[in-house]
């Protein structure tokens, strides 16, 4: 019987059959950040060990670092963080993309856009959106801090193989629709554990018609399904992306490694273990109600009844009432950026959306892209400057509002509109709230000042 | 790592779906505190009111759960981001197994690193261990990880099941690194193969 995509990539990787259904796998790319990469190869210090293969770590400062325009001001306790990952990677010869680097940025944008992922490799880092490099078709995952030194002592790690889930986009998204309201609808329907214990391949019409940014949008909230891993099978979208990318193969090596690469694809007699199909030609643009991103409507609906005691609270914490209307909820802040959404084509989008009008009174509106490639290529567009005259803030790259890690939170029980992943109590500041959404719902909802419909603007 | 062999404990029920780790502990907490000091902020929004002072309708503040070392949780416990700090912060409040449905995927792995035990058992089971836990009565329950078993309060026997690898590594306290250097030889083989099949890999990028 042929193989799947993950089930190519993961026996590529076996190192040792450890026997129950575990393996020892050779890990291609360990990504570091600055929240806990520093005190990991500490660690290895500390236990006497050395960075087995530093030339396939790479590092950069994302989450702890302050985002306000035209500065790195980091809040002090932050700077401890950076400048103990700049000290512990000098150390032990890991490559750092430090904050002058000029290619600094959110972990899971740069290491696509420098061409670190690449398509059959395997990726981790110490961070569960890891899943987003699974766009390229690679298997990417996130792991805790002791299998981060781990994977630093014998570069490989330890796992026990998931199951294998085909989630099939059938149709054509409409016009205001996207990735973002594509996996959101798709977690709404089978819920936030519904593919625990499951790799996901992303398959279909819909998915091979998406752009890798996209697709990285896509597998990025693999893991707000359950699912540690999300894949889509490489293709000439895929290898036409990378080509040229400073550390993405070149010349000949390159096409050595393009002959592998189309070999990824699963078999056409490959099987899966479970199959799900979602139409995506009746979406519409998706905004989430509750604390779990398993609660989302389309932004034409209204807030569901609470089916049990975990959704009853879950509304008084967003402080909404059942059976009112999503669309028209004041909102305070608005947030673009994040692993999910800060890419230049995210942008470009909220740009089309934040040109025709101006952010309201009430409302502070942030762009923070997710890297300093990112950055430049929007200001040579011109994006910056519609963003700014809109009434936007344009910042500086980083995880920023997505986990408030350096600081930068929504107030308590202030309303933000945010292209992030998580909705959890308490994620964007204590007892802040939040509603995930495409930047083109979260660039409507600034000039609306409240949650609206992206299409009645486009 | 820490043994686990047997443990004999209150059980706390917390059956909320979903429970995730930014609620298990917070990102500021995970950047500012000490390791050894983060279990005072474990399950932080819903333990402390706004005002800082406990919560007492949150089960680990009221007896006899505040002595708690088991949890008995909802479906999903644990999902959301990959914080270890999420386990250290509930080992450090003394717990040392949580019974579920299902967990967090890389939370459970978590868990295993720490030696604490993350059994998973079938739904109608975990609800029938949540009432147990509500009871002060028959929340004490025993877990004896040699044998794969739960004893209730009542001597009802409830068997569960952990891959074996982890099975034995809790059961002898190893360290998963230590066992992992064993196999030093099967990585090099494995490097020098992969360095002639897909040399890109080991490509090292541009000068900088």
């Amino acid at each position: 019987m042929g193989r799947t995509l993950f089930e190519k990539v993961w026996d590529e990787h076996v190192v040792a059959d450890l026997g129950g259904g575990m393996a020892l796998l050779h890990v291609d790319r360990h990504l570091l950040h600055d929240l806990g990469g520093s005190q990991a190869l500490a660690e290895l210090r500390a236990r006497d060990l050395k960075v087995r293969n530093p030339g396939l770590t790479f590092a950069t400062p994302d989450h702890v670092v302050g985002t306000a325009p035209r500065t790195r001001e980091t809040r002090d306790w932050a700077v401890k963080l950076v400048d103990a990952l700049r000290a512990e990677t000098a150390r032990a010869g890991v490559r750092l993309f430090d904050l002058d680097s000029g290619s600094q940025g959110i972990v899971h944008v740069i290491a696509p856009e420098l061409g670190l992922a690449l398509p059959g490799t395997l990726v981790v880092c110490g961070d569960s959106h890891t899943c987003t490099h699974g766009a390229l078709g690679a298997i990417g995952f996130g792991i805790g801090a002791s299998e981060i030194v781990h994977v630093l002592a014998t570069q490989c790690i330890v796992q026990k193989r998931p199951k294998t889930l085909r989630v099939t986009f059938q149709g054509a998204p409409a016009r205001g629709v996207y990735a973002k309201d594509m996996i959101l609808a798709l977690i709404g329907r089978i819920g936030a554990a519904g593919a625990s214990g499951f790799a996901v391949e992303y398959a279909g019409p819909a998915v091979r018609a998406l752009d890798m940014e996209a697709r990285m949008t896509l597998c990025n909230l693999s893991i707000e399904l359950g699912a540690r891993i999300g894949m889509i099978a490489p293709d000439e979208t895929t290898f036409a992306w990378l080509e040229g990318r400073p550390f993405a193969p070149q010349g000949s090596l390159f096409e050595q490694a393009l002959a592998q690469w189309r070999t990824l694809a699963g078999d056409a007699d490959a099987r899966f273990d479970r199959e799900v199909a979602l139409d995506c030609s009746e979406l519409c643009p998706q905004i989430t109600w509750g604390t779990s991103p398993e609660d989302v409507i389309g932004v034409d609906g209204t807030v569901p009844q609470p089916r049990d005691e975990a959704k009853r609270a879950a509304l008084e914490y967003m402080g909404l009432r059942a059976g009112t209307r999503i669309a028209g909820t004041k909102v305070d802040r608005v947030f673009i950026g994040s692993c999910t959404n800060s890419r230049l084509s995210d942008l470009r989008i909220a740009a089309e959306v934040a040109r025709r009008g101006r952010v309201a009174r009430h409302v502070a509106a942030w762009v923070v892209p997710g890297s300093m490639r990112v950055k430049r290529a929007a200001e040579a567009e011109g994006l910056h400057e519609i963003f700014l005259a809109a009434g936007f803030e344009w910042r500086e790259p980083g995880c920023s509002m997505c986990v408030g890690a350096n600081g930068e939170w929504v107030e308590p029980e202030a309303r933000c509109v945010s292209t992030s992943n998580r909705n959890f109590v308490g994620r964007q500041g204590p007892r802040a709230r939040t509603h995930l959404a495409s930047p083109a719902t979260a660039a409507a909802s600034a000039l609306a000042g409240e949650i609206a419909d992206v299409r009645g603007v486009l | 790592m820490e043994k686990f062999t047997r443990l004999e404990a209150v059980a706390a029920s917390i059956a909320q779906p979903n429970v995730d780790t930014d609620v298990i502990i917070r990102v500021e907490r995970c950047a500012r505190v000490p390791r050894a000091e983060l279990g005072r902020w474990a399950f932080e929004a819903l333990r402390y009111r706004a005002d800082g002072s406990e919560n007492p309708d949150f089960v680990l503040n009221r007896e006899p759960w505040r002595r708690a070392r088991i949890l008995v949780c909802g479906e999903n416990f644990g999902c959301g981001s990959s914080r270890e700090m999420a386990v250290w912060a509930i080992a450090a409040m003394g717990i040392r197994c949580l019974i579920a449905p299902s967990f967090g995927d890389i939370f459970s792995n978590n868990c295993f690193q720490n030696g604490v035990l993350a059994v998973r058992l079938d739904r109608a089971t975990v609800a029938r261990l949540h009432a147990l836990a509500a009871d002060p009565a028959t929340a004490t329950m025993t877990v004896d990880l040699g044998r794969s078993t739960i004893r209730t309060a009542s001597g009802e026997e409830i068997a569960f099941e952990v891959a074996p690898l982890e099975r034995r590594a809790l059961l002898e306290g190893l360290d998963p690194i230590g066992l992992t250097l064993t196999l030093e030889e099967r990585i090099a083989a494995f490097e020098a193969r992969d360095r002639a099949r897909r040399p890109w890999v080991y490509f090292a990028g541009p000068a900088t």
